[in-house]
């Protein structure tokens, strides 16, 4: 059973039916014991990093996603929550992440702003940097959908895939039970599933 | 390097699916939720639903239609139709739909684009218009296409990104339904300013048209059509390997 984190930032409903589709029951919660219960919680998000770790830290959930990472739980960030999981975001000022994983999140530095537009808004090939379990059904080149503006950067410890943006862009990360991707994977077609899939072990 | 997207769109009337040919003779064509898988296996970048319901009531029929294509369809869904005010956002985010696209609405009020923008992100705004060649200018039109509202087009859709929208769809009135290609000369005249996506709307009548577009507007990032679709005169496809085979970057 999947725990979809619930500190009040974005819509969970494609998530939570995508969990769904695979057969994975799940559960959205705010609740510490219900977050403990769960064999693994996923940490969505969507829009400014500054309110979203706002929100985490209002409602206490920033000290047990920490504690249960700890603990050793199962964790997957998607996009704004895969960018929780760094040290801090340099998005509009300097915020403070959960530290989780090495590195910061950085605007995405594209050569050419005409050709490079952000947001990054669309599909976009994963490059495999490192094997790793989330990626185990995915091939090299396999499109998922990406939508942001910032990256995590500094992070070689932890990179598992990029994707081109006329940069090189951090597309998925994981170190020991901390995982995450940028892009999204319950909008990702059946390649985003089969993401979801590895994550949950279905 | 990001694709090139194809859209087909779906006008949801009374729980289907009907097409406009010039916004007026409306046919019924199929059931939304069978719609949208098929075009999801058929390698459909995502889907644009439009409801051109009438009635409060059709309104909440729309929304569990919605509710069941994204129960069952994982790509990007963006919905628009009956779109006015930031609750209306609300209303269609919470039932599945990733993307909201304001059109009327925002001629309205404008104000709609920043407050949507600020609540949800800009990712979320798409500033959708309606446009044709008045006095040798592209002038906006409201209500289906029906009332000039004396704007120009260009300078409403600069507006609109200074605003928050992070998204537009250029449909032009002139090509619309003739299906004799986009128009390529209005996207172009888009694309030259356009900070954000640009999705290319109206005329496209077989794969050609769509090889035209995306190798003449270059900075177009869409093409989005409904009728050819529909009615399988062009298949996604087929579409997508065309474009491929002609150099476009698309996901297949």
């Amino acid at each position: 059973m999947t725990a979809i984190v619930d500190y009040g930032v974005g819509n969970l409903f494609s998530l939570q039916s995508s969990l769904d589709a695979i057969g994975e029951e799940s559960i959205i919660t705010g609740k510490r014991e219900e977050l403990e219960k769960a064999d693994r919680i996923i940490l969505p998000g969507v829009g400014a990093f500054g309110d979203a770790a706002d929100k985490l830290r209002e409602t206490g959930l920033d000290t047990v996603v920490k504690d249960l990472a700890k603990e050793g739980k199962s964790i997957l960030g998607i996009c704004l929550g895969m960018q929780l999981l760094f040290e801090k975001s340099y998005e509009f000022g300097e915020h403070e992440g959960l530290g989780l994983l090495k590195g910061s999140i950085v605007m995405i530095d594209v050569p050419d702003t005409e050709k490079y537009k952000l947001p990054q808004m669309g599909w976009n090939s994963l490059h495999i940097k490192r094997e790793h379990p989330l990626l185990r059904y995915v091939s090299e080149g396999d499109f998922v959908y990406f939508v942001h503006s910032f990256m995590a950067s500094d992070c070689e410890d932890s990179v598992i895939a990029v994707t081109e943006y006329g940069t090189e862009v951090t597309a998925a990360v994981a170190k020991d039970n901390v995982w995450g991707t940028q892009f999204h994977p319950e909008k990702s077609g059946n390649i985003g599933l089969n993401i979801l899939r590895a994550f949950t072990g279905r | 390097m990001i694709t090139k997207r194809i859209i087909p769109c779906l006008d949801v009337r009374n729980g289907r699916v009907v097409k406009g040919v010039n916004f007026e003779g409306l046919s019924d064509v199929s059931s939304p939720v069978e719609l949208a898988e098929f075009y999801t296996n058929e390698g459909a970048d995502e889907l644009v639903f439009y409801d051109i319901t009438a009635s409060y009531e059709n309104r909440a029929l729309f929304t569990d239609i919605l509710k069941e294509v994204a129960r069952k369809v994982f790509i990007p869904l963006t919905v628009g139709g009956g779109i006015n005010t930031v609750d209306d956002f609300d209303r269609v985010l919470k039932c599945g739909a990733d993307k909201v696209s304001v059109n009327s609405g925002a001629i309205r009020d404008p104000s709609i684009i920043g407050k949507a923008a600020k609540r949800y992100g800009s990712q979320c705004v798409v500033l959708s218009v309606d446009a044709k060649r008045v006095d040798g200018s592209f002038r906006v039109f409201a209500k289906g296409g029906r009332e000039d509202t004396g704007m120009d087009a260009l300078e409403w859709i600069r507006r609109g990104i200074e605003s928050g929208a992070g998204e537009i769809v250029l449909n032009s009135i002139d090509t619309d339904g003739v299906r004799k290609g986009f128009d390529l000369e209005m996207l172009e005249a888009v694309c030259s300013f356009a900070t954000v996506p640009v999705i290319a709307s109206g005329g496209a009548g077989n794969i050609g048209d769509f090889i035209e577009l995306f190798k003449t507007v270059e900075r177009v990032d869409a093409g989005l059509a409904a009728s050819i679709f529909h009615f399988k005169q062009v298949r996604i496809r087929d579409l997508k390997k065309d474009l491929k085979e002609n150099g476009i970057h698309v996901r297949i």
